[in-house]
């Protein structure tokens, strides 16, 4: 009887797992420490995402496993990655903020027959280490190149570059370089500040003497924007008629409300405004502020976490719910749909997003919030950093 | 010349933001004998009242300042009955370890309640207003910090070398025990001065929120700044404070102007150099 009764319940066990899969999704991101409200959008994008298309794609049933990575450190995002598809058994990889924690898990992809969807990190050479990264966020250069034609064209014609001194900063740096002087113009100085720099006077000056007509500038984005921007203002650099040209890193919106009166009027370029006037943004900004519970927290990783999830959607169709790396990544590619940001494509090279970039102005909403108006499209941008590095 | 000058007003300014800031630091670890790492979380949350009463109840400035300083004072005095008195007079190690601890906990609970982005301090417009010095120009704000910087200074001076209260604190701390056998009441004196201490890192995360904006991560973002400059200058040394931020806002910012690409390359060569010579800091005691 007993024996009977075991029988029985493996038989059950064993049934339930042949009918509907449940397929786990590991997602590695910042979801404490200084960096938590990056991790709290990727957060809020996928919840999003979910809640409006179901957790389930055909019979399978969708789980998101999160592991938390507070700052940038690649030999914990190896480890945990290792643990999420050993241990949990996850079939994708995802989310990753921080370009050095990408790169370190892509050595398991192909072992692990695991693709991996990078939600944010955007230096160009991630997709590169191996076929089966797909990247649905952005890259440096892919938003720092069209803001070189914007000053071009608006009549600046001497550039001086300044930058924190890290892998992001240093990308900015040349591909603005690269835009500007393709377009005719020159960069007279190029600064790397430490990225602890607190008081950016002496920089502000060294900009006043280099004689240059505008700055470019990429800094993290945070407590150094704030200062930089103040800055820029109070030392009369605004009120001397140089322009500022930005990635719009610097005034993503949760900083908005810092930067206020401050940042009113900068010019940035980049994929993504919260503001975005279209039918899916709208739908997409409705349930991820619902997601975060603070609407004024939504900023750009969401966006990249909802469209990462919608290429997990597709993979997981595509391969009806079997593990199989290449399969998922090949359906992908090509893929376009209309995203929140605007119509993306994934580029069947380089297995990176191929999306529209936007100019966008620092305005003044008639409630008194701060947000990005959009004022001129560049469409469909592919990532000039990959082409660079050839 | 111009080059100069301009450096030298860049250098006045961030060496008394960085004073305004330090000093509390200073005399909990000089004059109390505690190694405070939470001093930077007790500013952080000076900033948050202060931003707090200006920004979302709509309070004047000097008012939001005010609130900030007795506000912290208010939620340090529980902190300091209950947890500090236990450790003073104990080795440094268990001082670090619990004041680390207050402010792991500080940076919780403020991003728990306040939320994880930066808050500002709107200042009033007169302190926004750009001044002309002649050769550039420079923020009203950065001139008034470098005021209350003055200011502070001398009020603490005075405070700690002529008033009676400042007697009995020294004697406090020199000799604890024979100064509570002469009357002295030396835990009251602690609390007071403890409180002095947290007030002044409340009044310096305000006034010096422009350049080191307000947000969780304060209390822990600044610390090892905190600590340069209180172990350069000499704990408990108020002369000494200023010096050492005088001299090390000097090197910074000089530093910044004509080599940016070499980052704090000079600030930590100078906090290495004079450490190693004054191995007491600028005008520390000898024990």
């Amino acid at each position: 009887m007993k024996k009977f009764a075991i029988a029985a319940l493996a038989a059950a066990l064993m049934g339930g797992v042949a009918q509907a899969d449940t397929i786990k999704v590991g997602v590695v991101g910042p979801f404490s420490g200084p960096f938590a409200l990056q991790g709290k959008n990727f957060k809020a994008g996928i919840d999003a995402y979910m809640a409006l298309n179901g957790s389930t794609v055909g019979d399978d049933t969708i789980e998101i496993i999160y592991r938390d990575i507070p700052t940038a450190d690649p030999a914990q995002s190896k480890a945990l990655s290792q643990e999420l598809v050993v241990k949990e058994g996850v079939q994708y990889l995802a989310g990753f903020y921080f370009t050095p924690d990408a790169m370190a898990a892509t050595p398991l992809l192909e072992q692990a027959n695991v693709p991996m969807v990078v939600m944010n990190a955007a230096t160009s050479a991630i997709v590169t280490k191996s076929p089966f990264v797909v990247r649905t966020s952005f890259t440096t250069w892919q938003t720092s190149t069209p803001i070189a034609k914007v000053a071009f064209d608006g009549g600046t014609k001497k550039v001086i570059s300044v930058v924190s001194d890290y892998g992001p900063g240093v990308d900015a740096e040349a591909a603005f370089k690269a835009g500007f002087e393709k377009a005719g113009g020159a960069v007279v100085e190029a600064i790397r500040m430490p990225l602890q720099t607190n008081d950016f006077s002496p920089i502000m000056q060294r900009i006043k003497d280099s004689g240059a007509e505008g700055v470019f500038a990429f800094l993290p984005s945070g407590p150094t924007t704030l200062g930089f921007v103040k800055a820029f203002n109070e030392n009369g650099l605004k009120d001397a008629g140089i322009k500022f040209f930005a990635p719009g890193d610097l005034t993503q919106e949760s900083d908005l409300p810092a930067l206020g009166e401050a940042a009113l009027g900068l010019q940035t370029t980049f994929h993504y405004a919260v503001s975005h006037d279209s039918a899916e943004n709208k739908k997409f900004v409705e349930a991820a502020a619902k997601a975060i519970g603070n609407p004024a927290e939504l900023s750009f990783p969401a966006v990249g976490a909802y469209d990462g999830m919608h290429v997990i959607y597709k993979m997981i169709e595509a391969t009806g719910g079997e593990q199989d790396a290449a399969k998922a990544v090949d359906a992908v590619k090509g893929l376009s749909w209309e995203s929140p940001r605007g119509p993306v494509t994934i580029d069947p090279e380089s297995r990176h997003i191929t999306q529209n970039i936007y100019l966008r102005e620092v305005a003044k909403a008639e409630d008194g919030t701060y947000y990005n108006k959009e004022i001129q499209t560049f469409e469909k941008q592919g990532d000039p950093g990959l082409a660079a590095a050839k | 010349m111009q080059t100069v000058f301009s450096i030298g007003v860049d250098a006045l300014a961030y060496g008394m933001v960085l004073f305004v800031i330090s000093i509390g630091l200073s005399v909990t670890m000089g004059l109390m004998r505690v190694v405070n790492l939470a001093h930077g979380a007790f500013a952080m949350i000076g900033g948050y009242i202060a931003s707090y009463a200006a920004r979302d109840l709509g309070l004047a400035y000097a008012f939001a300042v005010l609130i900030a300083v007795v506000g912290t004072i208010l939620i340090a005095i529980p902190i300091e009955r209950l947890l500090y008195r236990r450790i003073y007079g104990q080795p440094e190690l268990t001082q670090v370890l619990m004041t680390i601890g207050i402010t792991f906990c500080i940076i919780g609970i403020a991003n728990y309640i306040f939320g994880p982005t930066l808050k500002t301090i709107p200042t009033p417009e007169t302190l926004r207003q750009s001044v002309s010095l002649g050769f550039r120009t420079v923020s009203a704000h950065r001139l008034f910090v470098i005021a209350c910087g003055l200011a502070v200074a001398l009020g603490l001076w005075y405070f700690i070398e002529r008033t009676a209260f400042g007697v009995k604190l020294r004697a406090a701390v020199d000799n604890a025990a024979m100064a509570a056998a002469l009357g002295v009441k030396t835990q009251v004196v602690y609390a007071v001065s403890f409180a002095v201490a947290v007030g002044l890192a409340a009044f310096g995360g305000v006034v010096g929120a422009e350049l080191l904006p307000i947000e969780p991560y304060y209390a822990l973002r600044y610390m090892v700044t905190f600590l340069v400059v209180v172990s350069v200058g000499g704990a408990g040394s108020i002369p000494g404070a200023l010096a050492a931020c005088l001299l090390l806002g000097a090197i910074d910012t000089a530093g910044r102007y004509l080599m940016p690409e070499f980052g704090e390359f000079f600030f930590y060569l100078a906090v290495i150099a004079i450490v190693w010579i004054f191995p007491r800091g600028l005008a520390g005691r000898a024990k």
